[in-house]
């Protein structure tokens, strides 16, 4: 990384870029477009150099993202699963981050369930570091997809309203697209269950709703979270059938927002509970494969500049 | 033939005199009467000189660290490997350090610190222990912490407690806020500290028995002690550096060295505390030392264990106080000597004829830079990492020992 117009050895976060930095980003992002619907879809910029995909934590949509850009690319793309290396024998984080890093590799991509990991990682590596994704804190690519996606169908960012609906709390997801849409001037309102809103909230320039009906009246894009059932233990909602009566996207829910607003979710969806089958499905409105699509894309102009 | 010290030349915090006279381990005379021949001379150039300091609630044994922060006496947590909570572990850990430092084993109230059964107080207190201490967590079950005090009552132990609600910190490690929002960081409200101080309160209340919190750091918190002090309870209560000094910003760069029990707080918060430092509801500066290394702390911030080393810096720190106009010098000391010893019923932590010979010589003026790898400690898990300061300690002095 580092161009004179993008000038960070890094991605750890969208916190910390400027907005030109995240437009230019998108730019880029938008040239690969033609290049990913053609049919050879490769180019040779990265040949010769050495991609890692550290994943700590699973991913399908993030981590085929990278590899797949990197190998169009003509990178050298190596994925390493936690699951199935020396993580698992108790190495420390740091100790596999020196290890990958003694691989020389040119670029790691590093997802992990900590916040702050990957900043972590960054600091003790010689090689530019991106980060797929760590603990509730950011993911970067997933808020500059999701802003390409609506760049593309709305034509611009600026003045949209855009709902993000759903377990705020432990998404970095929603942390990412808060920074990244406010910071591309979209007015923001957040709506979840209370047991679900971050505290502060107003500090980052949103605002928060508890009510779904409320806070997607009138709004451009609607967009919904996975809610992580895998980290419910706690009991921050009484069931899966109580959320979806308040907050699952309905049609008839979907009739407060404005006709022509778009239906967004990074994935992997839990049908039936924040949203239903047949609003996901909606050609017309959901934009969510779309989204997937731009997902490589942007994971293109982060490994090149 | 006892051996006999004079320091001369210094300035005696409180005192108008400028010389002392150590014989044996007891200071012997303060004054400037004519010195005995056979007298060994310091002369302390006009240094200040004060009680060693006595520092209220530490996690280790950190010799080194201690002489070069000017503690003498340190109160240690019975958060150790074995838990504090038989007589005989008790016993050994008193004479961990010695001759070079007076360690006091603060009891395990409850064995194995699980906030269940009461542990042997009475044997731990006839084995050496001053005090009895929850550890590092809050006792949960209202019924074993009212047991507890009751029985620590009987036997005139102060208890030394934590003050965070344990159903609303499970799994937290900052304070609810912007910066736990931004980061993504597992997070407890402030006001956690406050609902399990006003439990424990009312236990005081109905029992009498007398409570000693390690750290308060939310103003609302701080109220409440305000209160009871007040309505005439005994109670007391401590704060670290790290929460007069910082605030959950510093949390901004994952730096696992801020990833304290209790955690960093708001700005409002730590004015508070600088509020009852100075009009006297805090009663002891501790530096809450817990030097761990890197395998504790290069972690992921949520995987690091909670804790800085601060034994070194805890006067040069406190030291600030008094430059601001916070405290007096002599007021500084009462929280840094007099009171803990009060607390732990110590005979120590004052200068006056007859008292332990427990002296800190210190420079109050030297400007200095807290930098890791200067520091003599066990680990260097400072968050004060680079920051000027002023004030350095010349000598500790324990027992009439200069201690290198």
């Amino acid at each position: 990384m580092t161009s004179p117009l993008f000038p960070h050895r890094h991605l750890l976060g969208i916190a910390g870029l400027q907005p030109h930095e995240i437009s230019y980003l998108l730019d880029e992002a938008e040239q690969w477009v033609t290049l990913n619907r053609s049919l050879t879809k490769h180019d040779s910029r990265l040949r010769g150099l050495t991609q890692i995909n550290a994943f700590f934590e699973n991913s399908t949509r993030t981590l085929l993202s990278f590899e797949i850009a990197g190998k169009r690319l003509g990178a050298d793309v190596v994925n390493m699963h936690a699951a199935q290396s020396s993580v698992k024998k108790g190495e420390t984080l740091i100790d596999t981050a020196i290890t990958l890093n003694a691989m020389k590799p040119d670029v790691i991509v590093i997802r992990h369930a900590g916040s702050g990991a990957v900043a972590l990682i960054a600091d003790k590596v010689d090689c530019p570091v991106l980060n797929a994704g760590d603990g509730r804190h950011e993911h970067p690519t997933q808020a500059l997809l999701d802003a390409l996606t609506i760049r593309r169908r709305k034509g611009h960012v600026q003045g949209l309203k855009v709902a993000i609906c759903g377990d705020v709390l432990h998404s970095r997801v929603a942390r990412s697209n808060i920074l990244a849409l406010t910071s591309l001037g979209a007015e923001v309102r957040v709506v979840a269950p209370a047991t679900l809103l971050p505290d502060s909230l107003e500090s980052l320039h949103v605002t928060p709703f508890t009510d779904m009906d409320d806070g997607i009246a009138d709004c451009d894009v609607v967009m919904m979270l996975r809610l992580q059932t895998e980290r419910m233990e706690g009991g921050f909602v009484p069931s899966l059938r109580e959320y979806h009566m308040l907050y699952g996207l309905t049609y008839e829910r979907l009739k407060r927002a404005k006709p022509d607003a778009l239906v967004m979710h990074p994935g992997p969806m839990n049908r039936g509970v924040e949203i239903a089958s047949d609003v996901a499905d909606d050609v017309n409105r959901s934009v969510i494969a779309e989204q997937v699509e731009m997902g490589s894309r942007c994971a293109w102009p982060v490994l090149t500049c | 033939m006892t051996r006999k010290t004079a320091i001369i030349n210094a300035r005696i915090v409180g005192r108008a005199e400028t010389a002392l006279l150590i014989e044996g381990d007891r200071i012997a005379h303060l004054g400037d009467a004519p010195l005995p021949a056979d007298a060994e001379l310091i002369d302390a150039k006009g240094a200040m000189l004060a009680p060693a300091l006595i520092d209220l609630g530490v996690f280790a044994v950190d010799k080194a660290a201690c002489i070069a922060g000017g503690i003498a006496r340190i109160a240690l947590m019975p958060d150790q490997n074995p838990v504090l909570d038989e007589p005989g572990i008790v016993q050994r850990a008193a004479l961990a350090a010695k001759p070079d430092l007076w360690v006091h084993p603060l009891a395990a109230a409850t064995r194995g610190l699980k906030g269940q059964e009461l542990a042997e107080l009475a044997l731990m207190q006839r084995a050496g222990a001053k005090a009895v201490s929850t550890g590092r967590g809050w006792i949960a079950d209202s019924g074993v912490m009212a047991k507890l005090l009751i029985y620590a009552a009987s036997l005139k132990l102060t208890v030394i407690s934590h003050a965070e609600d344990g159903g609303l910190t499970a799994g937290a490690v900052a304070t609810s806020g912007e910066t736990a929002t931004r980061n993504g960081l597992p997070a407890a409200p402030a006001m956690a500290e406050a609902m399990a101080l006003a439990r424990d309160l009312a236990l005081v209340r109905d029992t009498g028995a007398r409570l000693h919190v390690r750290q308060i750091t939310t103003g609302a918190a701080l109220d409440l002690i305000r209160q009871a002090k007040r309505a005439g309870l005994p109670v007391t209560c401590g704060v670290a550096p790290t929460h007069w000094l910082l605030t959950d910003i510093a949390l901004s760069d994952f730096r696992t060295f801020t990833r304290l029990s209790p955690p960093l707080r708001s700005e409002a918060d730590r004015q508070a505390v600088l509020a009852a430092i100075a009009d006297g509801t805090i009663d002891v500066l501790t530096s809450s030392h817990d030097p761990r290394g890197p395998e504790a702390k290069r972690l992921p911030f949520v995987d690091a264990e909670p804790g800085a080393a601060g034994a070194e810096t805890l006067l040069p720190l406190a030291l600030g106080l008094v430059r601001d106009g916070v405290l007096s010098m002599d007021q500084l000391f009462e929280k840094l000597a007099t009171n803990p010893a009060r607390i732990l019923g110590l005979d120590a932590g004052v200068l006056a004829e007859g008292a332990p010979a427990d002296l800190v010589l210190f420079n109050p003026d030297t400007p200095w830079q807290i930098r890791r790898p200067d520091l003599k400690g066990l680990a260097s898990n400072t968050p004060f990492d680079g920051l000027p300061v002023q004030g350095r300690v010349l000598q500790t002095i324990k027992g009439g020992q200069t201690l290198a």
